[in-house]
Formats: C-alpha cells, sequence, structure tokens
C-alpha cells in the first residue's frame, strides 16, 4: 500500500492529535483515513486479545512523528482550542485504558496478587527506556550536555530500577528463594562478564562519535568562518582594488572593513545598545560610515543609558555630523567619561572652525539638535570654535542620583 | 615640541631605529613611511631575533610591535631592557586591547601608538621618546585614566597609586585628541611641563603596584 503513492505519508504515531501513544491517528493518517475508523478497529480487535498485542508492538515498533521544523509555522489559529479538546479526550481514553486493566486484573485474580504489579513494574520501567532510546530524543539523551543533564539521569535510573524490581521480584515469587538466589547470581555474573567484553567496544564507539562531533562542529565553523571572510573581507579588497584612483575612498572602505572585522572578532557579550561606550562607538561607526571622514573614539568608565544620556549621545552624533561634513578635516576625535556626577562626551575635530555667532537663526543643526536637544534634557552643550582653529564641542549630562 | 630643549634628536639628528614586527610588508611600509626622519638601521620578525638584532645595533630607540611570535614585545623588553637600560621603546599595535597596552607599557616602553598613526606622526612620536619623553597616544590616555579611576580601596602608595589632578588634566585632553602644544595651550603651561607630566604618569603606571591595573587590564580582556 506503501508504494501505490508518492504522498502516503510514512507510518509513523502521531505527536498531535493522538489518545493514548497516537498509533490509532498515525495510522489513520498513513492509510489516509479518518482516526476514528481506525481506533473502532483497534478496540474491537482488543476485544478479542489480538488488537492490544498489536497495540503495544506497534507503539514500541513504529517511530514517534518528526517533530515540526519550528520555522514553518505549523500552528493553525485553533490549534490552542483543539490542544485543549484533545487533553480532555486524551484523559478520558487514559481512564477508559486505566478501566480496562482494572477489570483484566480482577478477572485475573484480584488487585492484590503482587505477581501482577510486578510485571506492570516491568512493563512501566521497560516502557521508560524505550521512551528514552527512542530516536527523536536518543540524540538528545546522547548528546554530552544532556547525558549529564538531571533528567535524563532519574529517568534512566527509575527504569532500570522499575525492571529490576519486576525481573527479581518475578523471579523469587515464582520460584522458591535460594533458587532464585543461585539463579541471581548466575544472571549477575553473566551479565557481568557480558558488559566487560562490551564495554571497550561502547567506550570506543562513544569516543568515536565524539570525535566526529568535535570535527563536525569545527567544520562547521571554518566553514562559517571562510564565509565571513569571503563575503566581506575578499568583497572589500576587491571593491579597494576598483577603486584604488581614489584614496579617501580606499581609506572609508578599509576603515569600514576593520571596525567590522574587529566587532566580530572581539564581540561584545552584552548588547551594544545598553551602555554609554558602545553605543558612541557605534554612533561613530554609522557617522563614519556614512561622511567617510575616520573617528577615533575614547572612553573612559561606563554607565547605562537613560534618557539624558541617550539625548546627550544624539547630539554627540549630530556634532560628528557636522563635523564630517563642514570641518573638512581627515580625522575626528570622540571623547567620551563617565564618572560620578556627570557624563561629558567632546567631540573634536582640527578643520575650518567657524563664527558662531554668524550662523543664521534658521539653521537648524547646531541650535536645535545640539544646543536644544541637552539643555531639554536637564544637559548642557558648548561649542569652541573660531575659524581656522577647529571645532570642539562639549555635552555635559547629570547623572541621576542612584540612591543604591 | 622641543623648541626650547637642547636635546639631540629635536634639534635634527636623525635617531637610529630597530623596526621590530612580524610582518614583514608592514616593517618595509614604516621604513618607506618614515623616510629621511629617522635612521633605521635593522629589522626583525620575532623575540629571539630582536634581541639579537638590538644586541649588535644598540639603537637609540626600537619600535616595538605587542604582538611577535615567541613571546611578545613584552618578552623583548624583558630580556633587553635590564641589559641595556638606555634603549628606548616604542609600543605599536594594531590590537588597541587594554591588556595588550597596559602590559607592554608596564614591561617598559616609553610610549604606545596604534598602526593606524600617519607617517609624520609617526616619526613625531619617535623623535619624542628617542629624546626621553613618553608618547600616549589619545586610546592609552583613555585607558590610564579608567585604570587610576574609580578607587574605592585606599591606594597602598599614594605615591605612585593616584594621578594629581594636573596630570588628569593633561590625560584628558590627550584623550580628546589634543596634541601636547594644544593641551600646553589649554593649561596655560609649557610643552615641556606637559611632558613631564606625562612621564610622570608613565612612571606611575610602571611602578605603581596597584592591583586595580592588572585586574582592571583582567576585566577587560574581551576588549
Amino acid at each position: 500500500m506503501t508504494d501505490t503513492a508518492d504522498d502516503t505519508p510514512r507510518l509513523h504515531r502521531a505527536r498531535g492529535g493522538r489518545l493514548v501513544a497516537g498509533v490509532g491517528a498515525g495510522l489513520a493518517r498513513h492509510l489516509g483515513i479518518d482516526p476514528v475508523v481506525t481506533r473502532l478497529a483497534l478496540l474491537a480487535l482488543g476485544i478479542g486479545g489480538i488488537g492490544i498485542a498489536v497495540y503495544v508492538v506497534l507503539v514500541f515498533f513504529v517511530p514517534v512523528e518528526p517533530e515540526a521544523d519550528p520555522d514553518t509555522p505549523a500552528a493553525e489559529p485553533g490549534a490552542e482550542q483543539r490542544r485543549k479538546g484533545r487533553d480532555i479526550s486524551q484523559l478520558l481514553a487514559y481512564i477508559a485504558l486505566a478501566g480496562g486493566l482494572g477489570v483484566l486484573f480482577l478477572v485475573f485474580g484480584g488487585v492484590f496478587d503482587p505477581l501482577l504489579w510486578l510485571l506492570v513494574f516491568g512493563a512501566l520501567g521497560a516502557t521508560i527506556l524505550w521512551q528514552q532510546a527512542n530516536p527523536a530524543q536518543r540524540d538528545e539523551w546522547m548528546s554530552t550536555t544532556a547525558f549529564h543533564s538531571r533528567t535524563g539521569w532519574a529517568r534512566t535510573g527509575a527504569g532500570v530500577l522499575l525492571v529490576v524490581i519486576g525481573v527479581i521480584g518475578f523471579l523469587i515469587f515464582q520460584q522458591q528463594l535460594h533458587e532464585a538466589r543461585a539463579g541471581l547470581t548466575f544472571a549477575i555474573a553473566m551479565l557481568a562478564g557480558i558488559s566487560m567484553i562490551v564495554a571497550p567496544w561502547i567506550v570506543g564507539l562513544v569516543r568515536e562519535r565524539d570525535r566526529e562531533r568535535r570535527e563536525r562542529i569545527r567544520n562547521q565553523e571554518r566553514a562559517e568562518l571562510a564565509a565571513h571572510i569571503h563575503d566581506s573581507v575578499l568583497h572589500t579588497l576587491t571593491l579597494i582594488q576598483r577603486r584604488a584612483e581614489d584614496p579617501r575612498e580606499v581609506q572609508r572602505l578599509a576603515r569600514v572593513q576593520e571596525r567590522a572585522l574587529r566587532s566580530w572578532l572581539y564581540q561584545r557579550p552584552a548588547d551594544a545598545e545598553t551602555t554609554v561606550t558602545p553605543a558612541l562607538e557605534r554612533a561613530a561607526a554609522e557617522v563614519e560610515e556614512a561622511h567617510g571622514v575616520p573617528i577615533d573614539v575614547v572612553c573612559v568608565g561606563d554607565c547605562p543609558i537613560d534618557d539624558t544620556v541617550h539625548a546627550g549621545l544624539r547630539a554627540a552624533r549630530e556634532a560628528m555630523v557636522n563635523a564630517s561634513k563642514y570641518a573638512g578635516t581627515d580625522t575626528i576625535s570622540v571623547y567620551g567619561e563617565v564618572d560620578a556626577e556627570e557624563v561629558l562626551i567632546f567631540v573634536r575635530d582640527r578643520g575650518h572652525g567657524f563664527d558662531l555667532d554668524a550662523i543664521p537663526e534658521d539653521r537648524m543643526g547646531v541650535r536645535g539638535s545640539i544646543i536644544g536637544r541637552m539643555e531639554r534634557h536637564g544637559g548642557s552643550a558648548r561649542i569652541r570654535t573660531a575659524p581656522g582653529e577647529g571645532t570642539e564641542v562639549q555635552l555635559r549630562m547629570p547623572r541621576p542620583t542612584d540612591p543604591a | 615640541m622641543g623648541d626650547d630643549n637642547s636635546s639631540t634628536f629635536a634639534d635634527g639628528a636623525t635617531p637610529r631605529v630597530v623596526i621590530v614586527d612580524d610582518h614583514r610588508l608592514f616593517r618595509s611600509g614604516v621604513r618607506g613611511e618614515l623616510g629621511d626622519a629617522v635612521d633605521v638601521i635593522g629589522e626583525a620578525g620575532d623575540v629571539d631575533a630582536a634581541v639579537r638584532v638590538i644586541a649588535e645595533t644598540r639603537p637609540d630607540l626600537v619600535l616595538l610591535d605587542v604582538h611577535l611570535p615567541g613571546g611578545g614585545g613584552a618578552e623583548v623588553l624583558r630580556r633587553v631592557l635590564p641589559q641595556h637600560p638606555e634603549i628606548r621603546f616604542l609600543a605599536l599595535s594594531v590590537s588597541d586591547a587594554a591588556e595588550d597596552v597596559i602590559g607592554v607599557v608596564r614591561g617598559g616602553a616609553r610610549g604606545y601608538v596604534t598602526k593606524t598613526i600617519s607617517g609624520r606622526e609617526l616619526a613625531d612620536a619617535i623623535v619624542r621618546v628617542a629624546d626621553g619623553d613618553a608618547v600616549f597616544s589619545p586610546r592609552l590616555a583613555g585607558f590610564v585614566l579608567d585604570a587610576f579611576s574609580a578607587t574605592d580601596a585606599p591606594p597602598m602608595d599614594p605615591e605612585l597609586d593616584r594621578l594629581t589632578q594636573r596630570e588628569r588634566e593633561v590625560l584628558r585632553l590627550i584623550a580628546r585628541g589634543y596634541a601636547y602644544k594644544e593641551v600646553a595651550k589649554e593649561l596655560f603651561i609649557s610643552v615641556k611641563t606637559v611632558e613631564t607630566h606625562v612621564s610622570s604618569v608613565l612612571r606611575k603606571l610602571q611602578l605603581s603596584n596597584r592591583h586595580e591595573l592588572s585586574r582592571w587590564a583582567t576585566a577587560r580582556k574581551l576588549v
């Protein structure tokens, strides 16, 4: 049946829309029919006993449906409601299952028959172990990090314990105790022997797997580095060769690339926009990229950005833009200092300079974006300049007195 | 600079320089940029070669890359300075990482500049250091201010562990991109006084045992 159509899904146990273990739903999806039909069929077979066996076998041997790709929005609008509905029907199904088992217990000699409980223990333990070893989880379970995870160990331990209790209990119960002991000793000796034979092989396998994993990670890193260098550095070098006759452009390209590479190599762990130093460096990098004048940033101290400081950073950025555009200089120095009471930012160039009083009232650049902005936010701005002397914009922002 | 002093190199004598850097391309670039301003008498590409060349040629100044195969610039300083304390070192680096800069300056270099410095500025810095002054780039000034600020712990040696108000002012102006001449004009002092302040900061930086210095450099490792 599977080979009749290409679009027949492989037989998986369903992850969503299942009642007990997803066999019914998975089977229905595989056959392309309504799950109610397969469920009723299993139930009908189950009355004869064969259905239960089939179900159990399918639970063990049919893999769980692989998890949906997180990138594709698998959740349709009504998913949440359906999940809730499924929970209730699943609960009902489990109750029915428990009821069925209870009836079986009553039929075969009462709830308190210890033999039955031992069987249940063994079955539970086996189920847990099997669940642990299923392909979807095994990778996670085997990976070095998850291997140390407490839940993984706890589950495995519980499973082993339950199986051991079940088996030993069964042995003890079935035979006389001393016979059982002899059997147990024999079994344990056998197990020890087998594990001694198998252990080196398993250890070798695990090492091999770790080595391959490391190799793969290294290859990935190498590929990433190669991709990065290809995308950025080689690209820039090509551009530089093509623009060789324009020294200014070549310098700009080199600076931009240097900055990009530097930030890639010495990436800061924290986000770049939360404290003064990285924010100032970022602003300088952006202005430099936009206007092609190198900007050197030196910062002393650091603090988080609040509204006032934010305004100061905007003003500093404006000052850098002005210097890049009008000063006609080949380098701009930016110095930021954070001390206990205030944040200071100086933007300095050695360019033309200008006569501050000669600026018309309607020019927004200096008055609005720098002086006005600073004053609105409780800071202050001073501009020192004269024709031929260069310009220095000094920004002062008080820091909120922090009681902590 | 050096307008009213009687030192040799500022008066026109060319300092004899050894360039230590592991990139040959960079060495020849620097050689070309410096031109006639200095007399390049030797080159070396790693620590052992540097120690040998310096011992053979006895230069006035060594232009020292911070990152070198065989232990880095600090190793060269450690092996050369005890025998030849008269040789001056100017550190050069692309990295700008605080622990490199502070490490090499504490190792005995009398200045630090980045490799992006222009040829004229570099020649200027070489002459200055060869004359016995200290050369701080804006970034180094920023590092030093950072390292000496925020003292919660009482200094172990107040003489060495604190900057004076004046030294702090000088450093701040240097960090703001002022040349020594401009600093002098701004503070109404002579260039010579500025140089004295910077040298005294350098001495404090090299001799201070402030544990903040090393701790700060470690904390800044990822800069």
